[in-house]
């Protein structure tokens, strides 16, 4: 798997709400060969502060040599990025980590919290395209309110699966957690769960296909100080208890085989 | 050992000698900061280095610090890894062998709780193919035992380079912390001990605090400092070191750009590492060579050797 460092350009910022924004980068080489799941660190400025790259999972890959990145501000790298104008230029390296397994021979069950939405985009339609029927498969969308769900939710359904959504304050779809969703679905046979989103709900999902006996992909969040194996920074506990490295072994885990310190 | 024939034969002369070893330009990469090189392969030309220092390396395999284990700071970043490592004889069987063909001298950074470990480490470097020099981090500040105490102590500094130097069959380096009262102190003392060089600075002890949970911004609570905040400590102590001892002085700490690196070398510096700047640029070693090649062909230097303590104070 190569990895390339380019000096992406901007190519479109969308604001979806005060916090969350989705932005569109010309970057051919890593967005040729991302796989969905995989993550890019991003420089969010030329200055020496903040000094490290900021980790995103890719949102989507264009065909024509663009990603997305999907993002909430949250502190002051995203909040310099959110601020980025087309035109300009940003040093993108990527694509890092290890993705989701594909499995297409089987129905999936796909669940993004939050953020979590951003890497399932990429998953969906790359699924659907390698499935080529995505009538059965379910996609469950989870957020705060109606400004972070509402806007992909066409971008999802365009794939062919059913899109169901929850918000916490009600104010879209469901009122309630995405777990939530889930409890409430029929499961179609033998289906693999794809999920990404806040610590706990992974949690839940994990637990949740245990009982059930369904596969389950999980991608997990880490501090990162380089991306790529180097740093040793992103450890986690795993369940034989050792450590394992977000940035190399992950982001996308096995449920079973991490460790919920929570 | 030989490492000529260096690809950038067309420029200007960047060759070091650091004592025995020479170094076909004096940009190196830090201990901890480059992994076991291969990490690197795909994002610049690792046969352009002056020299590659892998990852500390102990006797045992150790799992490291639970997380959190790194925190951003201003213009800077904390790190308690904990020395993580695969141990020293899978490094042997794992590691070197991909190390051994790049082309470029590997200095294997070693670490020990005990005297007896630092030289069995050595007898099991002795004689593996590519191991070109021994780093000896006397300096971790994380781990509670052993390694601190050998580092703040010019004594206990002196007798593991000893130990080291009488072990080894390549030329030692070792590796200074600077949270000491007087870092000099410590420099002579390995130097007397027998070292072929020093390296400084190691991370400055630090701490973050997350306001929000009021908790430490580490699990470790307190970890290294590194990064362009600490480069004007690191020039400081580089300059108080060289002026004091007749071993050759590498420079690390904050260590971004060949100007950086220029002005450690000024202060006395025969070679540099690179090191948080390889999480922010992975090529930041390789920028770094193509700048000194250009900053010699304008000031034409014959050699880069002619700007090592050059410093002007009066």
């Amino acid at each position: 798997m190569s990895q390339y460092q380019e000096n992406a350009t901007v190519t479109r910022v969308e604001q979806f709400s005060a916090t969350n924004y989705r932005i569109t980068l010309n970057c051919p080489e890593i967005a040729g060969c991302a796989e969905p799941g995989q993550f890019v660190m991003v420089r969010t400025t030329t200055s020496k502060d903040p000094l490290l790259r900021r980790p995103f999972s890719i949102h989507q890959c264009l065909g024509d040599g663009s990603l997305q990145l999907y993002f909430k501000v949250v502190g002051r790298g995203t909040d310099l990025l959110s601020k980025v104008s087309p035109g300009e230029k940003i040093s993108v390296f990527g694509p890092l980590g290890r993705g989701y397994r594909l499995n297409s021979t089987k129905p999936a069950i796909f669940v993004g919290g939050g953020m979590g939405i951003a890497p399932l985009l990429f998953l969906v339609k790359e699924y659907c395209r390698l499935k080529k029927e995505c009538g059965e498969d379910i996609v469950l969308l989870g957020g705060r309110d109606k400004s972070e769900v509402a806007p992909l939710v066409d971008d999802f359904e365009v794939y062919g699966p059913s899109v169901v959504a929850s918000t916490d304050d009600g104010s879209f779809g469901q009122q309630g957690f995405v777990t939530e969703l889930l409890q409430n679905i029929a499961l179609p046979p033998s289906c693999v769960l794809y999920g990404c989103g806040p610590e706990p709900m992974l949690k839940a999902l994990g637990a949740f296909c245990r009982d059930r006996n369904i596969e389950c992909q999980v991608s997990v969040e880490s501090v990162m100080a380089c991306g790529m194996g180097a740093c040793l920074g992103c450890s986690r506990p795993a369940k034989d208890g050792t450590y394992t490295h977000v940035c190399v072994h992950g982001p996308v885990f096995d449920a079973e085989k991490l460790a919920w310190n929570i | 050992m030989e490492y000529l024939a260096p690809k950038d034969e067309q420029g200007p002369d960047l060759s070091v000698n650091i004592g025995s070893l020479e170094l076909k330009n004096p940009v190196m990469t830090a201990s901890g900061t480059f992994g076991y090189a291969r990490e690197f392969a795909d994002l610049m030309d690792l046969g352009r280095l002056g020299a590659v220092i892998v990852k500390g390396i102990s006797l045992h395999p150790r799992e490291g610090n639970p997380p959190p284990r790194i925190a951003e700071t201003s213009c800077g970043m904390l790190n308690a890894i904990g020395l993580q490592n695969v141990g020293v004889d899978r490094f042997i069987s794992e590691k070197m062998g991909y190390l051994a063909k790049l082309g470029v001298p590997v200095i294997v950074n070693i670490l020990g709780d005990s005297l007896g470990e630092y030289e069995e480490i050595c007898a099991r470097l002795n004689g593996v193919p590519g191991v070109a020099g021994i780093e000896v981090n006397i300096s971790c500040p994380n781990v509670k035992k052993g390694g601190v105490a050998f580092g703040t102590d010019p004594l206990m500094a002196a007798s593991v380079t000893k130990a080291v130097k009488n072990r080894a069959d390549v030329p030692v380096m070792v590796k200074l912390s600077p949270n000491v009262t007087d870092i000099v102190a410590i420099a002579r003392a390995v130097e007397d001990g027998g070292a072929d060089s020093v390296s400084l600075i190691n991370t400055l002890i630090g701490m973050a605090i997350d306001l929000k949970t009021r908790k430490p911004a580490l699990a470790n609570i307190i970890g290294g400092l590194s990064g362009p905040a600490i480069k004007p400590v690191a020039l400081r102590m580089c300059y108080q070191v060289a002026r004091a001892v007749s071993v050759p002085v590498i420079g690390i700490g904050g260590i971004e750009t060949a100007t950086d690196a220029l002005e450690f070398m000024l202060a006395g510096a025969s070679a540099v590492q690179v090191g948080t700047a390889n999480f922010v640029n992975p090529r930041a070693s390789e920028d770094i060579i193509d700048g000194l090649i250009e900053y010699a062909t304008t000031e034409k230097l014959v050699s880069i050797r002619s700007i090592i303590g050059g410093l002007i104070t009066e």
